[in-house]
């Protein structure tokens, strides 16, 4: 390869959180080589693996594509767009699919070749690495795996590396939609194929998988330049309103991540202990000295969710000083009267739960302070096998709750405010992130299938 | 002098569902190598503030080129499940704000 450096415009931090057009456009007068896009997380919780709902709307993410679709193409550099749809399963990159589609549809644009990279894992595949034990959780925190737990949870993805993207840029793609990937992968991908160094490439996409978060003030919503150099990279902010320094870059590397300065990936550890921060007086940062080393085993990890109870519940409020002093004994007695008058109901079949914001609402068990607010917001639940059942305990707990007679009550005609009628709140299922494991694979291709379209 | 008043950036946040990390970064180098120096900030520490095993605890990590440190540790309900009180775990850094620093005392933490 011959080109001395490679340019990757950023628009935002998750596709659908919005950019400044302006940014945007100032971008595309580097003549960038490439647009890459962030569009997943696990963040908002594992509803919406489960679900296969996604985390920004369709209006959202079509606003933020017709932008980056349009430029894109009349630019002639590939578009990746990383995790489709937040979590980055088959329904989700369907979803990304149509939208991209239907943009391509409605502005007359053809002769594009469309990859999409699928990062589903079947059942069956997890559980024979579960058997063979090459799968492993990630973390003492999550749950075995049973047999049982494999079966109810709904959708399994990995993470992909750059090797399926670089595939797909090898195979002349002009727009990516990726299903769940690690989120420096399209970004390195795209520098990978073209040449550049892996160790720089990674952690660059490390630092444009956020956009503007690195610079100061940081913000995931406006756009970012990254400038791939042989022995160096260049980030940029692309907005007057922001300037990166050398310590905003090299905190980034902290933001979301378990360890400071080694990070994990498909098949490799980033290692950033080493790397110089130098600031180039234009409100960019120079960065080198970023390395790389494969693992010896090629590993993905794994995300699946599972449904495991529905919820109802009530927001209450309580400003009464009598019964803020006992709340959590009151709480308790609500729930043992509720256990007698439900006994036929086995008490495993359902749950109860208070949080009382004003006393430890944010951090349960582990609050320090235990001294009450002088007004208190209680929020109570009941998750049960469906919804009926919820429904059905939850508004005995709510009629319990209110009326309760505690020991030195004066307030005899009702124990909550409730904010909103009707007060009981039917919410849906729950889920919880019942795979989050690291897997071995042959390489980092063999688990994510490409496939092309010409529109 | 109190941890929440000595950091510029201090915060918490899932890094993956099963994990909380809490991030302080500081604006003063020699304010950073001095919390750094006196050691202060050690599982035991962590371990009592947030009420969990020290094994739970992944790393507790200084990083001189940003002027901060990393606190990762397991959670005890995985994110956005039954009974967990914190999604993005975005609000779990509290209790170190509080952290009374006795720095000049040869690092002490009362």
């Amino acid at each position: 390869m011959t080109a001395q450096q490679f340019t990757i415009l950023a628009p935002c931090g998750m596709l659908g959180y919005g950019f400044p057009k302006d940014s945007f456009m100032r971008g595309m007068e580097h003549r960038p080589d490439a647009i890459v896009v962030d569009a997943g997380s696990t963040d908002a919780g594992p509803h919406k693996l489960g679900a296969g709902t996604a985390i920004v709307s369709r209006q959202a993410c079509k606003k933020d594509l017709e932008i980056i679709i349009a430029e894109g193409v009349k630019a002639n550099i590939p578009v990746i767009i990383g995790s489709a749809g937040g979590s980055g399963a088959k329904v989700h990159v369907e979803w990304t699919k149509a939208i991209v589609m239907e943009i391509l549809q409605e502005r007359g644009i053809s002769g594009i070749k469309l990859a999409v990279i699928w990062a589903d894992i079947p059942h069956a595949v997890v559980a024979a690495k579960l058997a063979e034990g090459r799968c492993e959780p990630l973390g003492v925190a999550v749950k075995p795996l049973t047999k049982e737990r494999l079966e109810a949870t709904t959708g399994i993805v990995a993470q992909m590396g750059h090797e399926p993207i670089m595939q797909a840029l090898e195979a002349g793609a002009d727009i990516i939609i990726c299903g769940r990937a690690y989120d420096p992968s399209p970004f390195a991908a795209v520098a990978m194929h073209h040449g550049f160094d892996a160790a720089l490439a990674y952690h660059l996409g490390k630092i444009l998988e956020c956009a503007a978060l690195c610079a100061d003030p940081g913000t995931t919503k406006d756009c970012m330049l990254g400038i791939l150099k042989r022995e160096s990279f260049v980030v940029k902010p692309l907005s007057e309103k922001r300037k990166c320094t050398a310590v905003s870059v090299a905190a980034h590397t902290f933001y979301e991540k378990d360890h400071p300065y080694l990070l994990h990936g498909p098949g490799t550890v980033l290692n950033l202990e080493n790397c110089e921060f130098t600031e180039l007086g234009d409100g960019s940062v120079e960065v080198r000295g970023s390395r790389i080393e494969r693992t010896p085993v090629y590993k993905i990890k794994l995300e699946g969710a599972m449904k495991v109870a529905y919820r109802t519940f009530v927001v209450a409020g309580v400003r009464d000083p009598l019964l803020i002093e006992r709340i959590e004994e009151v709480e308790a007695l609500v729930k043992e009267q509720v256990h007698d008058y439900y006994s036929e109901i086995p008490q495993g079949e359902y749950s109860i739960n208070f949080i009382n914001y004003g006393l430890n609402g944010v951090l349960g068990e582990l609050e320090p302070i235990r001294k009450p607010a002088h007004e208190l917001g209680v929020v109570f639940e009941v998750v049960a096998a469906t919804q009926e059942l919820a429904n059905a305990i939850c508004s005995t707990v709510r009629s319990t709750f209110l009326h309760y007679g505690y020991e030195g009550r004066k307030s005899t005609a009702g124990n909550l405010a409730f904010p909103f009628a009707p007060s009981d709140v039917p919410f849906g299922a729950v889920y919880e992130f019942s795979v989050y494991h690291l897997m071995e694979v042959a390489d980092g291709c063999e688990m994510f299938r490409c496939e092309y379209a010409e529109v | 002098m109190k941890l929440g008043e000595a950091a510029a950036v201090l915060r918490s946040k899932n890094s993956g569902p099963f994990e909380i990390t809490v991030d302080a970064l500081f604006a003063d180098p020699a304010l950073y190598y001095k919390i750094k120096d006196s050691g202060v900030i050690n599982k035991a520490l962590v371990s009592k503030l947030y009420n969990i095993a020290p094994e739970r605890i992944a790393h507790i990590v200084f990083f001189d080129q940003a002027l901060g440190f990393k606190i990762t540790f397991a959670r005890t309900v995985s994110s956005g499940t039954f009974l967990d009180r914190d999604v993005y775990g975005a609000q779990q850094h509290a209790p170190l704000l509080e952290l009374e620093l006795d720095l000049s005392q040869g690092g002490d933490c009362r």
